[in-house]
């Protein structure tokens, strides 16, 4: 763990080195990595607003067609797959999945952080090594306890197991320890503020700018995750990739309302993306200098 | 109200008082004990509900005669292993598993290093860059897996067409082994390689800059500085990124199960993965018991290549 913190800033680079503006190479690297970023999404929209047979021709069409709206329509209102409740369900999942992390996170990471009580360093250790297993793999016996509480099939089977997270635990610990001054516990507690009251009106405005990023990713991971609501969910009650591994599984496959499917489910991140897009890359930044 | 480091300003008046206050600080004593357990304790109890006692009875349902319907049945000791071992589908799940992970971390991390090490020169509109290389990482695997899927379709992909317009024969994405191996690990770097990126453009700038402009003096080109001094000083965030792949890298089955319409990892097995062969027993056969046994065969591989990883390191640490 290297110390390079949240707040402080690092010094400007000096100028000796590095210091001239790279040449167009880099410029042009950078530019071709980009298009290659960019390049499948629009792909999926070439296909996603072309026709069945878009896909099957010889020559390919680098512009859209003026179908999207019609294939869009289409994975809205098919049978087979329930899209919009999968996307109701989306966002009511990562929403209380992140709340309830977030919530948790910063309890637990404040305390670790600022308060003193025994056990703490142990504990904390163990929190750290958890981070690294593979609880995924559990799979077996939690769809077994989730049958057993009527609870297979519900929102609740793919939220429950979802509500804590060590690294979140750990990334709150960082950032709180840092960035919480002492000083401001103790001027709360001397003004005769109970130790929740301490944490809900210090602790947790403090810990604000972490929160959201531990938010933003936390949310991110619980719409795109598949594997468990993949196994727990049944077809009639998807969230988003749920409902997308439908579109495919049908027996006809037309891939101009699978891709119009792919184009509906990404454009909720990728406003997520262009509002917050940079707190998710000075997010993963910090985590990865702590890490 | 519980008032602590109650100094009381005139001293109290009469009996109640005095007992109130010796009581708010009893109240409040135990809240300064008890708050801290009380804080973290949603976390360790609900890690172990949802995340620890889940695992730890896989072992028991792997050593169970355990199906969909009909619950628990006998304890059969290591029977559940010893079909599992003798299947060849697990051995190959096993081989694809780690062909898929090694195609993908290998270039994934060279890639992420080459992109990280541009990054972090003195770019103009630095911000626009780095989120940039990131976009793909809001795409869900699901939906990756789809576009790719269709863009390596063996007779009318996006791929093959743009091969055959080079006069290359059509390759088989998904009925060749090695093909297929390549398209997946190539949906996972997509997916990750800005990410991987950002986190190692992070560790370059923590790197005093001392050490460069010293190696300048001693006339060393760029090159010869991201080998001698870069990569080196990477180490720990180097490790953290293949520790880290490992552990999900081994449990990859979002992208081979969608990456045809079946799901069942090709014709031929040529790319199910260990996860797929656990949801086979596990939600195709119903057999509970052989899919805990697979589970908790992974779940030790991937603790065994995580202790290798670390040995590796050390061994490195040590020599140089």
């Amino acid at each position: 763990m290297t110390g390079t913190g949240f707040l402080e800033r690092r010094p400007r680079r000096r100028r000796l080195v590095n210091g001239q503006r790279p040449g167009w190479m880099a410029y042009g690297f950078l530019t071709a990595v980009m298009l290659g970023s960019m390049f499948p999404i629009y792909w999926s929209f070439l296909i996603g607003s072309g026709d069945a047979s878009t896909i099957n021709q010889q020559d390919i069409v680098w512009w859209p067609g003026g179908n999207f709206l019609t294939n869009a329509a289409a994975v809205l209102e098919s049978d087979s797959v329930n899209f919009w409740r999968a996307i109701g369900n989306s966002i009511l999942v990562s929403t209380v999945v992140s709340a309830s992390v977030v919530l948790f996170s910063t309890l637990a990471g404040y305390t670790f952080a600022k308060l003193r009580f025994r056990g703490r360093d142990g504990l904390l250790i163990f929190v750290i090594a958890t981070m690294a297993v593979p609880t995924q793999l559990g799979v077996v016996p939690l769809f077994i306890a989730m049958s057993q509480l009527q609870l297979a099939g519900t929102l609740w089977a793919v939220i429950l197991p979802a509500v804590v997270s060590a690294f979140g635990v750990f990334w709150m610990t960082q950032y709180l320890a840092q960035a919480l001054p002492y000083e401001l516990i103790e001027a709360a507690r001397v003004d005769g503020a109970s130790m929740i009251r301490t944490f809900w009106s210090v602790a947790l405005p403090a810990a604000r700018p972490a929160a959201a990023m531990l938010a933003l990713f936390t949310f991110i991971a619980t719409w795109t995750n598949f594997f468990w609501p993949f196994i727990v969910l049944d077809r009639q009650n998807p969230t988003l990739p749920v409902a997308l591994s439908l579109l495919q599984s049908n027996y006809f496959v037309d891939y101009s309302v699978v891709m119009a499917g792919v184009i509906l489910s990404t454009i909720p991140l990728l406003i997520l993306f262009v509002v917050a897009g940079r707190q998710l890359v000075s997010g993963i930044m910090q985590g990865a200098v702590k890490g | 109200m519980s008032k602590t480091a109650a100094w009381p300003v005139a001293p109290p008046k009469d009996e109640r008082s005095v007992r109130r206050i010796a009581f708010s600080q009893t109240l409040s004593r135990w809240d300064v004990k008890i708050s801290p357990y009380l804080y973290i304790s949603p976390f360790f109890i609900l890690f172990a509900i949802t995340g620890m006692f889940p695992l730890a009875y896989t072992a028991w349902v792997s050593v169970h005669e355990w199906n969909l319907i009909g619950g628990q049945g006998d304890f059969v000791w290591f029977d559940n292993y010893a079909f599992v071992l003798s299947q060849p589908p697990f051995w190959i799940a096993l081989r694809n598993t780690f062909s898929i992970f090694l195609i993908s971390a290998v270039p994934q991390i060279a890639f992420a290093l080459l992109i990280a090490a541009v990054l972090d020169r003195n770019l103009r509109a630095k911000t626009f860059w780095r989120m940039g290389v990131l976009l793909p990482y809001v795409v869900a695997p699901v939906a990756v897996t789809l576009i790719f899927s269709n863009m390596f379709g063996d007779q009318y992909g996006l791929i093959n067409n743009l091969l055959g317009n080079l006069g290359i024969e059509p390759i088989g994405w998904h009925s060749d082994v090695l093909a297929s191996h390549i398209a997946i690990a190539t949906m996972v770097n997509f997916r990750w390689t800005g990410y991987t990126a950002l986190i190692l453009l992070a560790a370059m700038q923590a790197i005093p800059r001392d050490y460069y402009e010293a190696s300048m003096i001693d006339g060393a080109g760029m090159v010869r500085q991201f080998f001698s001094i870069t990569i080196p000083q990477l180490r720990p965030t180097l490790i953290f990124v293949i520790v880290t792949s490992t552990i999900g890298g081994l449990q990859i089955f979002d992208e081979p199960r969608l990456y045809d319409s079946v799901g069942q990892g090709g014709a031929s097995s040529q790319w199910m993965t260990i996860t797929i062969y656990l949801y086979n027993l596990g939600w195709g056969q119903l057999n509970f018991g052989r899919a805990a046994a697979v589970a908790w065969l992974l779940f030790l591989i991937i603790v065994l290549v995580g202790l290798i990883n670390v040995a590796i390191t050390r061994s490195i640490a040590k020599a140089s």
